[in-house]
């Protein structure tokens, strides 16, 4: 006897629910990345990388460049901090914590930036002091670094929370009663074993750090060359009818998409790979 | 446990510290590096939507300009936007050394509520502060398919209507204001009426017909985007609607940039002056020390140059004395309302209709 098909479902059924999921994607996906592409090079190669001797793109660059390198440290190093301490530790306030941590997912990314011109605005809490002392911090780069901060907060931390749980605390109370330091253990065993999930995030935060539109465009002032980043100048050259020059920059942002999409499959292939544990290396299940 | 929980805290107090000290150093920096070299100035002007091209154009003629009476060389930052959201910027914040804004109004919300500048700031340059005015025209699909020839057309069946939220954008505002100047005038056959108190009872029913009339415009309004040139490109680049209420100069560079081929410019009987208002913002010039170069940015507006500028950019001048007729003609003929004689002024007009549970908000929740 033949082995039963893992799936009862008549072919039809199943070939109507393959074609659908294909038709959604490629409506959804793949034709505005194509749209993209095909706007971006309408003119002309020429035009294309003509578009990017524009000063004030090479600002927004350089901006998004700088906001996204200040970012994704700062949440790799709090990410990774978090889940240790979520994930290891019993304290009181955990769940609040890890509640917390999700929360730049569950806020609109305009309500943020709102946050930050309530704090630091002229008006806000800090805004007369911040004057009096001839510091900037929204409509300045500072603001546009403090609001990608916060949209990319929960990136690192919730890669690393459900595996650090899920692998428990066995592996460092065998290094500890081994005679490693805290340190030591941490470095050995705890960061060797979250590895890929940790690229994983710091992946996914980066894509973040540099798509982000809504609460960076709240703190940013829109100042040209200055206070504009790669989405928020995509914008501003699609109001000037600069349709090829916005959608150049714009396909930038779709090569990171892509390349960001690259690198996620292949960690998660390493992921897949990797054994759950470094301890759990070579055993049959 | 007690214990455990005081460390948290302490710890929690000194990332807090270790924050806001690495924040604090950043905006130091960063205020360094954006201090004015001597023999250099910067300027922020903090603008409108529609006024891109003309100050793109007016900053390169006014550095030039400068450089030959100081020897020094000048950039000027541009911050663009919807009116009322970039006053919103500068009351938070936003360091602009001078305000082109869309309305008085804006300007005004600027004195008032952050007290940057004097109330009085509009009798400061000539023209009530306004060196170029503009009025609110129609944006037709090619040929004009729907018939729309003024501003009853826009209420008959199966016209869609695009205009950017009154709410945050100074030229919404105009457009509203212009519908109904309008129906007042449709009502009343003669908007002096509107000052005789013998007429109080026919005035009141000519303001229901007009309230009536605009909120049947806004019925068919299906996208309010929040400036001028974001509702430029919904009903130019993404098609939707058949007439775009427009700025003047914005219907003018939509068809010169997009091409004649795809719009018309439709001028009704009757517009608004709209008297887009400049001003120095006194707070921020005088921490920047960019006061007098501020003032000269501006006064130079109402320069032969600067007036012929903001005509090439299709801004009405008010030194019309100053420039080639020629280039006057590109600008129609229409009978213009003030909107000091229809509304008694920006003040009483955004307090009756824009603000929070006024008339906009009335017939807009319907």
């Amino acid at each position: 006897m033949g082995l039963r098909p893992s799936t009862a479902e008549p072919r039809w059924v199943r070939l109507l629910l393959v074609s659908v999921t294909l038709l959604f994607l490629g409506a959804f996906l793949v034709t505005p990345l194509v749209a993209v592409f095909v706007e971006a090079f309408r003119k002309g190669l020429g035009a294309y990388l003509a578009s990017f001797a524009d000063p004030a793109v090479l600002s927004a660059i350089r901006l998004t460049l700088l906001a996204a390198g200040i970012a994704v440290p700062v949440n790799l190093v709090f990410g990774l901090a978090a889940a240790w301490a979520v994930a290891k530790f019993e304290f009181p306030g955990k769940s609040l914590l890890t509640t917390l941590i999700d929360l730049p997912l569950a806020v609109s990314p305009v309500v943020s930036g709102l946050i930050y011109v309530l704090v630091f605005g002229l008006h806000g809490w800090l805004g007369p002091w911040l004057q009096a002392h001839d510091l900037q911090v929204i409509f300045a780069v500072p603001g546009i670094v403090l609001a990608t901060v916060f949209v990319t907060v929960p990136f690192v931390a919730r890669e690393l929370i459900p595996l650090m749980q899920e692998q428990g605390t066995e592996d460092e109370e065998s290094a500890l009663t081994l005679g490693a330091s805290g340190w030591q253990t941490f470095r050995r065993v705890t960061l060797p074993n979250v590895r890929w999930a940790l690229l994983y995030g710091v992946i996914l935060c980066n894509a973040r750090a540099m798509g982000e539109f809504g609460a960076v465009s709240v703190v940013s002032g829109h100042i040209r060359g200055k206070t504009n980043t790669v989405p928020l100048q995509v914008e501003i050259l699609y109001n000037e009818y600069n349709f090829v020059a916005a959608f150049a920059v714009a396909s930038l942002l779709a090569m990171l998409a892509l390349v960001t999409l690259a690198a996620k499959t292949l960690v998660e292939w390493r992921v897949a790979a990797a054994p759950a544990s470094i301890f759990a290396a070579g055993e049959k299940p | 446990m007690w214990y455990g929980h005081g460390m948290a805290n302490l710890r929690g107090n000194r990332l807090l510290a270790l924050v806001c000290g690495a924040v604090l150093s950043l905006a130091a920096v960063t205020s360094v590096l954006a201090a004015p070299k001597t023999g250099s100035a910067r300027l922020l002007n903090v603008s409108y939507d529609p006024t891109r091209e003309f100050y793109h154009a007016y900053n390169t003629a006014f550095a030039a300009h400068w450089k030959q009476q100081t020897g020094q060389d000048l950039s000027v930052d541009m911050s663009h936007g919807g009116s009322g959201k970039q006053a919103r910027g500068v009351i938070d914040g936003l360091q602009a050394d001078v305000v082109t804004l869309a309305l008085a109004y804006d300007i005004d919300a600027i004195a008032q509520h952050a007290r940057l500048l004097p109330p009085d700031w509009q009798q400061r340059l000539p023209y009530n502060s306004a060196p170029y005015t503009s009025t609110i025209v129609f944006l037709v699909r090619k040929g004009n398919p729907k018939g729309i020839r003024d501003w009853g057309d826009l209420v008959k069946p199966g016209v869609e209507v695009i205009t950017p939220n009154p709410k945050t954008s100074g030229g919404a505002r105009w457009n509203y204001l212009a519908a109904w100047a309008w129906a007042l005038k449709r009502e009343l056959g003669n908007l002096d009426r509107l000052q005789d108190p013998a007429q109080a009872a026919a005035v009141a029913a000519a303001q229901d017909k007009a309230r009536a009339f605009v909120a049947e415009i806004f019925k068919r309004v299906p996208v309010l985007d929040s400036g001028a040139r974001g509702a430029t490109n919904t009903f130019v680049q993404r098609g939707i609607g058949d007439v775009l209420l427009a700025w003047e100069n914005e219907a003018f560079l939509a068809v010169k940039e997009l091409g004649p081929d795809k719009v018309d410019i439709v001028v009704p009987s009757l517009s608004i002056v709209a008297e887009p208002t400049v001003a120095v913002v006194d707070a921020n010039v005088d921490r920047h020390g960019t006061r007098q170069v501020a003032q000269a940015y501006l006064e130079w507006l109402y320069s032969p140059t600067g007036q012929e500028l903001a005509a090439r950019h299709y801004y009405r001048p008010v030194r019309v004395d100053l420039i080639d007729p020629a280039l006057l003609q590109r600008f129609p003929a229409l009978e213009l309302v003030r909107i000091d004689e229809v509304f008694g002024g920006w003040v009483q007009a955004q307090k009756t209709h824009f603000d929070n549970g006024g008339v906009f908000d009335a017939i807009y929740a319907r």
